[in-house]
C-alpha cells in the first residue's frame, strides 16, 4: 500500500515523538521537579462538586484502562485461544466499557464546570491545567463516543484488528502505519488525542499517577529519618 | 528498651494572657507567604470555644487521631486500605473555611479616596479571590470569649457539664490556650500519610514534611487530631510547624518560646522507651493514657538509663542536658504538667500546667488561708470547673487535675508565708508530698522562670552525619549529601540492633 507522507507523519513519526517525549520527559521533571509534582488538589478550597466529580472521574477512567488493556494491548488471537465468543467481548466492550467511559465523562464534566464556575478553584488553575482538562475532555469525550454513540449509530468496527496490533506494533519497533489508514476518523482522531495527551503528560499534574501510593499499604505507620542521610536510606529499610 | 531523645516543651497556662505574641512571631517567620496566610502553625485560642479550625477537637466529625478497636490500634479515619480507596476525595479533610478565608484590607483607599462627605474605610478583600468580603469567622473570632454565647456549647470540652456551665457574664469562665504541632511520639498525621513524606526525626523527635516527597493526598489534614497540619494552596503541599529546628539545632528556642511575653514556655529533652509506643498508644481507658506516657518517660539520673542511652548513641551533653531538663521537671517530677487531650492516642509532647482561676463565691467566714483543709476544698470552687480542665488535659481524669491545681496552690501559699517571714508550712508540704527544696525549685522554675532554667537546649550533632570538612564549598549539589566516610555513632546505635 502506497502511504502518504501525512499518513506516515500521523501513524509513525507523531507516536514515537509523543511516546519519547513522555518517557524522556518524565525522567527530565522526576529529577529536577519534585517539588511540583503533586496532585494538586483543592478539596480545601471546594468539597460539595469534588466528592462526585473526582471519584466519578477518577474510578471510571481506571476502569476504562483496563478496558484498553483487554481491547488493545491483548491480542485478538488470545480471546480465540481462550474462546471467548465475540458476542461476549462485544457486550463487556460496550456495555461495561461504555458504562465506565460515561461515568469518568460526566465526573470530568463536574469536574470541568466546577473548575470554571468556583472562583477559588478557577483562580488557582494555571494555564498547563485549563490545557490538560480540555484535552483530557475530547480523548475521554471521543472514547465514548465512538464506544457508545458511533456503535449504536454506525455500527461496530473492529478495532481489535486493527487499531490493537497497529499499536502493539509500535512497541517493537515494526510500525505498520497501513493497519490505521482506514480506520474510522472518529477512532483516528481518539488515538491521536491520546497521543497528544502522552506529550503533554509529564509537563502536568497528570504525573500524579505514578505517585499512587501503593507501598502505603505494607509500609510501618510511623516513620523515622536520621539527619544522617545514609542511617535515613538504613531506616527506611528496616522494617520493625 | 531503645531509647530516644525528645525535645517537648511545656506551656503554664497560668500565666497565658492570650496576647498573641506567640502566633504573630512565629507568622512573620514562618507563615507569611503566598498560600500560608490562613495557617497559624502557633495559635492562641480563647477557651471554652470552638477554636482554630472551627471544632477541631471533636473527633467524631473530624476522625483524627487514633482509636483502640479490639485491642488493635488503628487510625480513627481508617486503615490504610481505605485511605487508598478514598484517596480521590477525602471526606475529612477541613475545608478552609472551617480554619477561614485570609483577607487584608483595601489600605490604598484610604489615600487615594477623593474629599467626600464621609471617611474612607478600608473594606476587607479575600486573599484568596480578591475580592471583597463580609467578616463572618477567623482565626481569632472567640478571642476573650467573643461570640461564644453562640459557639461555646459546640466545645467538646464542656461534655457532660453542660448544665453546669452557663455562658451569662456573671458566671463565665475563660482560659487561654496557646496551640502549636504537638511533636507526637505516635504521630497520626505520620500515619496517615500515603507518600511516606511526613516524618520523625530520630535524634530530637521533630516531626517534618518532606516538601519534595509531598504529592498533596491531604490524609495528614484530616488525620492529625489537632489540626496542625495545613494544605498550602500555592504550592500544594503540606506544611506545619517546624519547632523552629532550624534555631533548636542552634541550641535557640523556638520563636514561639523566645519571643513569649509571659515567659510561660518551656523547652527540654525527654528520653522515652520507643519500644513502648504501640503498647502505651493502646491502653484502652482513656484516662489511663496520660499515667502510661509518663511511665514512658525515663529517668535521666538513673545510672541504667544512662548507660542504655549511651548504648544507643545519645550524646553525652543531650545526657547531661536531659538531667537538667524543665519539662522532665514540670512533667515527671513534680507532675503538674499534663497532656492536651491524650485521649487522641497521639501521645503528644506539648504539656500544658492548668491554670488557676478566682474563686466562685469567696471563701467562707471562718477562712483560714494556711490550713489545708480549708484551701484545697475550694479547687472546686474554681471559676474554671475542674470538670473542663480534666477533659481538656486528663481525658475527663478530675482527680489528676485536682491534685495538680492542689500543688499549684500549696506554692503559692507556701512561698507567701516565706515572703511575710513565717515559717515553713510543713502542713502544706505533706499535703501535696513534696519537700521544701522541690517547692521552692518549683516556684523558681514557675514563676522567676530564667532563660537558662526555661530553656535547655543542647545542640545538635551534625558533625556526626556528615562530613563537614569536605562540605565546605559544595553546598548546593545534593547527591554530595550525606556522608560515606564518617563512621557515625548513629551508625554504630544501627548495628547494635
Amino acid at each position: 500500500m502506497n502511504l502518504s507522507l501525512m499518513d506516515q507523519f500521523l501513524w509513525v513519526i507523531f507516536p514515537y515523538i509523543t511516546l519519547t517525549i513522555f518517557v524522556l520527559g518524565h525522567i527530565y521533571r522526576y529529577n529536577t521537579d519534585q517539588i511540583g509534582w503533586s496532585a494538586k488538589s483543592s478539596e480545601i478550597m471546594e468539597k460539595r462538586l469534588l466528592r462526585w466529580g473526582s471519584p466519578l472521574f477518577h474510578y471510571g477512567i481506571i476502569f476504562a484502562f483496563f478496558g484498553h488493556v483487554a481491547g488493545v494491548l491483548i491480542p485478538k488471537w488470545m480471546y480465540e485461544l481462550l474462546m471467548v465468543p465475540d458476542e461476549l467481548y462485544h457486550f463487556g466492550a460496550v456495555y461495561i466499557g461504555g458504562l465506565v467511559g460515561v461515568l469518568a465523562l460526566v465526573g470530568l464534566v463536574i469536574l470541568i464546570i466546577r473548575r470554571m464556575t468556583v472562583s477559588r478553584v478557577r483562580l488557582f488553575t494555571e494555564r498547563v491545567d485549563w490545557i490538560t482538562i480540555i484535552v483530557l475532555f475530547l480523548v475521554v469525550f471521543q472514547g465514548v463516543y465512538v464506544t457508545v454513540i458511533r456503535n449504536f449509530l454506525v455500527g461496530e468496527f473492529d478495532y481489535r484488528s486493527t487499531i490493537g496490533p497497529w499499536f502493539r506494533s509500535l512497541f517493537t519497533f515494526s510500525p505498520n502505519p497501513e493497519l490505521m489508514v482506514t480506520v474510522p476518523l472518529s477512532f483516528q482522531i481518539h488515538v491521536l488525542l491520546a497521543f497528544l495527551l502522552f506529550a503533554m503528560w509529564p509537563f502536568t499534574r497528570l504525573v500524579h499517577l505514578w505517585s499512587l501510593p501503593l507501598e502505603y499499604l505494607k509500609r510501618r505507620y510511623i516513620s523515622y529519618r536520621s539527619l544522617n542521610f545514609l542511617r535515613s536510606f538504613k531506616l527506611s529499610k528496616n522494617k520493625q | 528498651m531503645t531509647i530516644k531523645a525528645h525535645f517537648a516543651m511545656v506551656m503554664n497556662l497560668d500565666k497565658c494572657i492570650g496576647c498573641h505574641t506567640c502566633s504573630v512571631t512565629c507568622n512573620n517567620v514562618w507563615t507569611n507567604r503566598k498560600g500560608a496566610e490562613y495557617m497559624w502553625w502557633n495559635n492562641v485560642e480563647t477557651k471554652p470555644g470552638i477554636g482554630y479550625p472551627k471544632e477541631w477537637e471533636n473527633q467524631d466529625i473530624n476522625k483524627g487521631g487514633w482509636d483502640v478497636n479490639d485491642n488493635r490500634l488503628e487510625l480513627k479515619a481508617g486503615g490504610r486500605m481505605s485511605k487508598l480507596t478514598q484517596i480521590f476525595y477525602n471526606p475529612n479533610v477541613t475545608p478552609i473555611d472551617d480554619y477561614y478565608e485570609p483577607w487584608t484590607y483595601d489600605y490604598e483607599e484610604l489615600t487615594k479616596s477623593r474629599l467626600q462627605k464621609h471617611q474612607p474605610i478600608a473594606r476587607p478583600k479575600s486573599l484568596l479571590t480578591g475580592e471583597f468580603m463580609e467578616l463572618e469567622w477567623g482565626p481569632n473570632w472567640e478571642d476573650d470569649l467573643a461570640g461564644v454565647h453562640v459557639t461555646g456549647l459546640r466545645d467538646p470540652n464542656l461534655r457532660g457539664i453542660e448544665e453546669k456551665i452557663k455562658f451569662e457574664f456573671e458566671q463565665a469562665f475563660m482560659m487561654h490556650l496557646p496551640r502549636i504541632c504537638e511533636h507526637c511520639i505516635n504521630p497520626s498525621c505520620l500515619a496517615s500519610c500515603p507518600s511516606g513524606a511526613i516524618y520523625k526525626r530520630e535524634e530530637d523527635g521533630i516531626v517534618l514534611v518532606d516538601q519534595d516527597a509531598c504529592r498533596s493526598w491531604r490524609f495528614c489534614m484530616s488525620g492529625c487530631p489537632y489540626k496542625k497540619t495545613y494544605f498550602n494552596w500555592n504550592t500544594q503541599k503540606a506544611e506545619k510547624c517546624t519547632f523552629c529546628y532550624p534555631r533548636i539545632e542552634a541550641g535557640l528556642p523556638t520563636v514561639c518560646s523566645e519571643t513569649c511575653v509571659g515567659r510561660l514556655r518551656y523547652i527540654g529533652i525527654i528520653l522515652y522507651d520507643s519500644d513502648k509506643i504501640k503498647e502505651v498508644a493502646s491502653i484502652i481507658d482513656d484516662k489511663k493514657l496520660y499515667e502510661a506516657q509518663l511511665n514512658m518517660f525515663l529517668d535521666p539520673n538513673d545510672p541504667e538509663v544512662i548507660e542504655e542511652a549511651r548504648h544507643d548513641g545519645i550524646p553525652e551533653d543531650w545526657l547531661e542536658a536531659a538531667k537538667r531538663s524543665p519539662v522532665y521537671k514540670l512533667a515527671v517530677e513534680y507532675k503538674v504538667a499534663l497532656p492536651l487531650h491524650p485521649e487522641f492516642r497521639t501521645l503528644p509532647m506539648v504539656w500544658y500546667v492548668p491554670p488557676l482561676s478566682p474563686l466562685m463565691n469567696g471563701l467562707e467566714e471562718n477562712r483560714s488561708e494556711t490550713d489545708a483543709n480549708v484551701l484545697f476544698p475550694s479547687i472546686d470552687k474554681l471559676r474554671i470547673p475542674v470538670e473542663y480542665l480534666a477533659n481538656l488535659l486528663t481525658a475527663g481524669d478530675t482527680e489528676v487535675i485536682r491534685n495538680v491545681l492542689k500543688k499549684m496552690v500549696a506554692m503559692r501559699q507556701y512561698m507567701r508565708g516565706l515572703n511575710i517571714g513565717q515559717e515553713p508550712d510543713d502542713q502544706l508540704l505533706e499535703a501535696v508530698n513534696f519537700t521544701d527544696r522541690q517547692m521552692q525549685e518549683m516556684y523558681r522554675l514557675l514563676a522567676i522562670a530564667k532563660y537558662s532554667d526555661r530553656f535547655v537546649i543542647p545542640t545538635s550533632h551534625r558533625e556526626n552525619t556528615k562530613n563537614l570538612q569536605e562540605e565546605q564549598g559544595v553546598a548546593g549539589i545534593p547527591f554530595l549529601e550525606g556522608c560515606e566516610t564518617c563512621n557515625t555513632v548513629d551508625d554504630l546505635a544501627l548495628d547494635t540492633h
